[in-house]
């Protein structure tokens, strides 16, 4: 909402001196919070004068174009020229060259003399121009930053004005006013008027407050007023969809005049446009008062109105000019034509004031927030009477709106106002809320006196009565949003200060510190940056395709991803099943910015909907719900596991002297995937695996003791790579944390460490290529029983002396034994024992 | 060094063999030795030296040997001369040993010597993320005043993000809160805007009374730019237990900021609006290091839990009251560690987290 002081001031004592900036601070102490600031001489700087243009000479050129050289006098006949500098003539006439042709001899307009500045910091200068020295410019609406039109100049007659030569023009077209734009808060409806923020003015100052609404004498309701009934068939939670609609006739305006200047200054600085003096004169009573009018032409309407719901499918044309498909919930004003406007949010074009209206119908009623919303959304439509509407607009102003409406309309545009009156509706029953004594204390952690409690609340607008033990507080029509107990205690102290809260800090229960898991994922995240990894935060946005080659491990598979209705981009419209196509698009934006060896994780949400997808209706607010209900809203959200992700490019370090970096490639995956089990404790089964986003021949697949699956690494697929133009080679993993850290040990075991000598043996084994090492190595260490206490892959060989189709695989066993130091044929034994396993099992040949 | 050019070649295998009993032979082979000895530069020629002089062939050691062949009532005499000789021999061989090894030694030590500064590096650095961190401290802050941390979901039903929060369902707060929705709209879920729904699930699930820190990420639907992006951090405190004030509130605010900024650092309310906490205000906190000078910053919002709110999780509001707060973690991160444009932190370049390391 933005405030001219100029209006400002007439409610509320806002200091003459006072700056949009001193206002807002007010403003935010009683939680009005400042947007912006909005003053035409930012832009706008004089001299800007009223001119009277002597001659004017029309000269034609040979580009083709004509232009008028113009004496305009600048200063009144007789008098001095007081202004002095480049380009101001002494005589007090101007000489000045102007395209425009809008305009003759004797004409009254504005005159920017050398030296003022134009909004765009156009700097106004005498300056040479098809064979004259042109000394200021005569100005149009546009360049003076108060129109669009560009059409010509601006000829004051047009709006009614006939000022003496050498008036400051700034001052006569209100450019010198100046407004605060202020952010209403949704509960606060009442503020999108000058009326309440004045009010909201004098709480925030202390100092006295006029009321507009209070100076509006309006006449007692008549029967003979135009015809309206309200029928609402079908309330919106059991509310009227319009419980008052205020009807004033004014016949004979005359749709030539002008809008005045200190009105149109006013709306521009409001953010509203002038249109013409009928239609600014419904949008400033709407901006004074907070009420929205709509205008009618009396000679458009037939018969009577009638308020009430569509009937499905019924269509309006806005005075947008769109013609709209009605739904059978939009609360509409009829006539006997049919549909005339949608309630509180636009009005009909067949009935709408044009520039030949001449007797005007008044409509001033107030409409039910929630069915106003709805039909706003519904049409898309939001206007500056719907957003008022929505939040709530005081019931006992329309009568009084539509009575300024008829007032300016008879001193503005001329007219008579008929005698008759409508005002047809029933007041909503007063909100009484009871406030005991001791709430406001109880609930903020200070005491109030009788007076700050019954004060504030009486400076609010409403009436306050004591009964026992406290007071029963009727709110003031124009804030329905003061519902409760609560509602009371913050307008209180609001008003008398949040300042004034003191400060204690409450006590927490011993609390149980961060949760297991809250414990192992900042280890688990810290070791993996510990190991050198960097972590890395990517949006959760993927695309239909990423879903489906990342999120699944068989191709073709059908994938189930979360949808988003309302996505930033159509083509990332989906909820991840994968971190990894985010650290896709972070390699690549690294690698544009110079990045190329990388080492990324990430531990985010992954969301894996299930059959179940959300539930069709919500329970309602302010009551819990019952506990199967409750269940089924559980039940609806999709499963989202915690899921670790890291991708590796390029080299594990840069190059450096004497140093030749390594490449990261799939081992590097696989190792982090069982540094995690290490450092969890988990005992992690690799093996041969198989996923749509990895290379064939070279995936990992991890799994827990138990079967389920934590997830992949290795090698991403060579044609995935190439379609993501990612460097050949780069390598993934992704893996299930919460799988992980749920596997993880509540209290780990110690076991106890043997002081006698180890006896080591190593064995080389000779397998077809087909068999994999893990498998060998647990068979291994299966056969060679409990002496044995580590077993490790040490080398694979193939080539000469092996044989086609075969591979030797050498491992290190060690041997211990908990209370003895073993002699050379116990170690031989075991060792015998597992390479017959060995053999058995993949017919290996020890060399 | 005091040789003299004569002794130069005592050291030669034809040195004069002294008389064992002539004491001033002995003497001049000792003197010959002695000087040969100093003059060894290294341990090779001190070997030779030693040879020469103390080998078989030596003059003493011949002289020596030549005692056998004289009468008995000599060689006593004769033994006299010649064993001090030896010893004062090998005594100078091993203190000219000794200083020629220390001199060995300190050269090697000196030839051994490398650029330290072009040391490459081996180890590579990791880092976790500025904004994982700062969660993680803001946590433990509160974990040190009892609080526990809470955790939900970040797809959401639309009733633990909204009505449970006291959004009326056509209210405009509801649509304040650019919401991402999911398809199709009948099934009610919601990316959450705020982490707001796992208070909701807090006061469900836990035993009374609660204090409960909700940190976690939330989305709105604002296009990335220098102050905005669409999924950011948030975390969000709740205290709920009998006779809890606005004081208590602004204590535990103030407590937390000075943990965070130093303990110049203030808060200040002012009054506001959301459906969920009545009285409602915006939080500003004077932030002492702020870069330009000390100075308020708009940091997030709080109040006291709308009655509404305990009802829709069955507490009492006549029996129990709470307080609640939300902050920005982008904007802490941004005003505390002076990051100057949002997308640094959230376009995943490696160097802004590099730079942090594992601190914050």
């Amino acid at each position: 909402m933005r405030i001219p002081l100029s209006w400002l001031r007439e409610y509320a004592a806002v200091p003459a001196d006072a700056t949009a900036e001193d206002v807002m601070a007010e403003l935010v102490k009683v939680g009005l919070e400042e947007e912006d600031v909005h003053r035409p001489t930012d832009e706008l700087k004089g001299p800007v004068v009223v001119g009277q243009v002597l001659s004017l000479v029309k000269e034609p050129q040979s580009n083709g174009k004509t232009i008028n050289w113009c004496e305009v006098r600048v200063v009144p006949e007789g008098a001095e020229q007081t202004l002095t500098g480049d380009g101001i003539d002494p005589s007090g006439v101007q000489g000045i060259v102007c395209g425009a042709h809008n305009f003759v001899e004797g004409d009254k307009v504005v005159v920017t003399l050398p030296g003022a500045v134009l909004p765009g910091d156009f700097r106004i200068s005498p300056r040479k121009t098809y064979g004259h020295v042109s000394a200021g410019m005569i100005a149009s609406v546009r360049e003076l930053g108060i129109g669009d039109d560009h059409d010509g100049i601006l000829v004051l007659s047009t709006l009614g004005l006939d000022p003496e030569v050498g008036t400051d023009a700034m001052e006569l077209l209100g450019l010198y006013d100046e407004a605060a734009e202020i952010n209403v808060t949704p509960d606060r409806g009442y503020c999108f008027s000058i009326r309440g923020v004045a009010r909201e003015y004098a709480h925030a100052t202390g100092t006295g407050f006029t009321d507009p609404a209070g100076a509006v004498v309006v006449p007692q309701a008549k029967d003979a007023g135009y015809p309206v009934r309200l029928e609402d068939s079908a309330p919106i939670y059991g509310r009227p969809g319009c419980d008052r609609f205020v009807a004033r006739t004014v016949r004979g305006v005359d749709p030539s005049r002008p809008t005045p200047p200190w009105m149109s200054a006013r709306l521009r600085l409001a953010g509203i446009r002038s249109i013409s003096l009928v239609v600014d004169i419904s949008n400033y009573v709407m901006l004074e008062l907070g009420q929205p009018l709509h205008f009618y032409d009396l000679d458009r309407l037939s018969g009577d109105i009638v308020v009430r719901r569509a009937t499905a499918g019924e269509k309006l044309r806005t005075l947008d000019d769109r013609e709209r498909t009605l739904d059978a919930e939009d609360l509409l004003i009829t006539d006997a034509s049919g549909p005339i406007g949608i309630a509180g949010v636009m009005g009909g074009a067949a009935t709408e004031v044009s520039d030949g209206t001449r007797n005007v119908l008044i409509e001033s009623a107030h409409f039910e927030e929630v069915g106003i919303g709805r039909s706003r959304r519904r049409h898309r439509l939001p206007s500056e009477a719907s957003k008022r509407f929505e939040r709530g607009v005081d019931w006992n102003v329309a009568d009084v709106a539509a009575q300024r409406a008829v007032e300016l309309l008879l001193e503005l545009a001329g007219g008579t106002a008929d005698d008759a009156v409508t005002d047809v509706g029933q007041a909503p029953a007063p909100r009484v809320i009871d406030l005991a004594a001791d709430f406001p204390a109880r609930l903020i952690g200070r005491e109030f006196t009788d007076e700050q409690i019954r004060g504030t609340l009486t400076d609010l607008g409403a009436t306050v009565d004591t009964v026992d033990g406290g007071y029963r507080v009727t709110a003031p029509s124009w804030r329905t949003d003061l519902e409760t107990r609560e509602d009371l205690t913050e307008e209180i102290i609001r008003l008398v200060g949040y300042d004034t809260i003191p400060s204690t800090l409450p006590v927490a229960p011993p609390g149980r510190g961060l949760t297991r898991v809250q414990q192992q994922r900042r280890r688990l995240l810290n070791a993996l940056a510990g190991a050198g990894l960097t972590e890395v935060l990517s949006y959760p946005f993927v695309s239909e395709k990423a879903n489906a080659v990342f999120g699944m491990p068989d191709e073709g598979a059908p994938v189930a991803s979360v949808k988003l209705a309302n996505p930033l981009s159509a083509e990332l419209g989906y909820l991840r099943r994968s971190i990894l196509p985010g650290l896709v698009e972070l390699v690549k934006r690294n690698s544009s910015r110079g990045f190329r060896d990388l080492a990324l994780f990430e531990a985010g949400a992954v969301f894996l909907p299930g059959a179940t997808l959300g539930t069709e209706s919500i329970p309602p607010l302010g009551i819990r719900p019952d506990d199967d209900v409750l269940d089924a809203l559980y039940a609806g959200i999709p499963d989202q596991p915690q899921t670790i992700a890291a991708l590796f490019t390029g080299h594990e370090t840069t190059p450096s002297a004497g140093v030749v970096p390594r490449s990261w490639d799939w081992a590097d995956a696989i190792d982090v995937v069982q540094l995690m089990g290490r450092i969890t404790g988990v005992d992690i089964v690799v093996r041969q695996g198989s996923h749509q986003a990895f290379h064939p021949g070279r995936t990992a697949e991890f799994s827990l003791r138990s079967g389920e699956v934590l997830g992949y690494a290795g090698e991403l697929h060579p044609k995935l790579i190439a379609a993501q133009d990612l460097p050949a080679r780069t390598v993934a993993l992704e893996i299930n944390a919460d799988l992980l850290f749920d596997a993880a040990a509540d209290v780990i075991v110690a076991r106890p460490l043997s002081t006698y000598p180890p006896a080591t043996q190593d064995v080389a084994l000779v397998v077809d290529s087909g068999v994999v090492a893990g498998d060998v190595l647990e068979t291994l260490r299966e056969g060679a029983g409990e002496l044995l206490e580590d077993v490790s892959l040490f080398d694979v060989y193939t080539g000469q002396g092996i044989g086609e189709g075969r591979k030797s695989l050498a491992f290190a066993l060690r041997f211990r034994a908990p209370d003895r130091t073993l002699t050379a044929e116990e170690a031989s034994a075991a060792r015998d024992a597992a390479v017959a396993l060995a053999a058995e099992r993949f017919g290996a040949v020890q060399r | 060094m005091s040789e003299t050019p004569e002794h130069a070649g005592t050291g030669s295998p034809d040195a004069q063999v002294p008389d064992p009993l002539d004491a001033s032979s002995v003497a001049a082979a000792v003197d010959a030795a002695l000087a040969d000895i100093a003059a060894a530069a290294d341990l090779d020629a001190l070997k030779a030296v030693r040879i020469a002089h103390t080998g078989e062939k030596s003059p003493l050691s011949l002289a020596n040997r030549g005692i056998g062949a004289l009468p008995k009532e000599q060689k006593s005499a004769a033994g006299k001369n010649i064993g001090p000789a030896r010893g004062r021999i090998n005594q100078a061989l091993a203190a000219r040993t000794t200083e020629l090894e220390a001199e060995r030694d300190a050269r090697i030590l000196v030839e051994e010597a490398v650029d330290v500064t072009a040391a490459p590096r081996r180890r590579r650095a990791g880092a976790r993320h500025p904004l994982s961190t700062l969660q993680e401290r803001v946590s433990d802050v509160f974990v040190g005043m009892g609080w526990e941390i809470a955790e939900g979901p970040e797809l959401e039903s639309e009733w633990f993000n909204f009505d449970a929060l006291n959004f009326k369902p056509d209210h405009p707060a509801r649509e304040m809160q650019d919401t991402f929705f999911v398809e199709p709209p009948e099934a009610h879920l919601v990316l959450r805007t705020h982490t707001s729904p796992v208070q909701v699930r807090s006061m469900l699930e836990r035993d009374l009374p609660i204090y409960v820190l909700c940190p976690g990420k939330v989305f709105r639907t604002d296009e990335l730019d220098a102050t905005h992006t669409p999924v950011f951090h948030q975390f969000e405190g709740l205290a709920i237990d009998k006779g809890l004030t606005m004081a208590d509130l602004v204590g535990t605010l103030e407590h937390f900021t000075r943990q965070l900024f130093g303990d110049e650092a203030k808060v200040r309310l002012r009054p506001n609006y959301f459906p969920f906490t009545e009285p409602s205000a915006e939080l500003d906190i004077w932030h002492p290091g702020a870069k330009g000078g000390p100075r308020w910053i708009e940091w997030g919002g709080c109040g006291m839990v709308n009655p509404n709110v305990l009802r829709a999780t069955g507490i009492d509001p006549d029996v129990y009251s709470g307080f609640a707060f939300g902050m920005g973690i982008e904007r802490a991160l941004m005003f505390r560690n002076e990051v100057s444009d949002m997308r640094d932190m959230i376009e995943g370049d490696v160097r802004f987290s590099e730079h942090f390391g594992m601190e914050i």
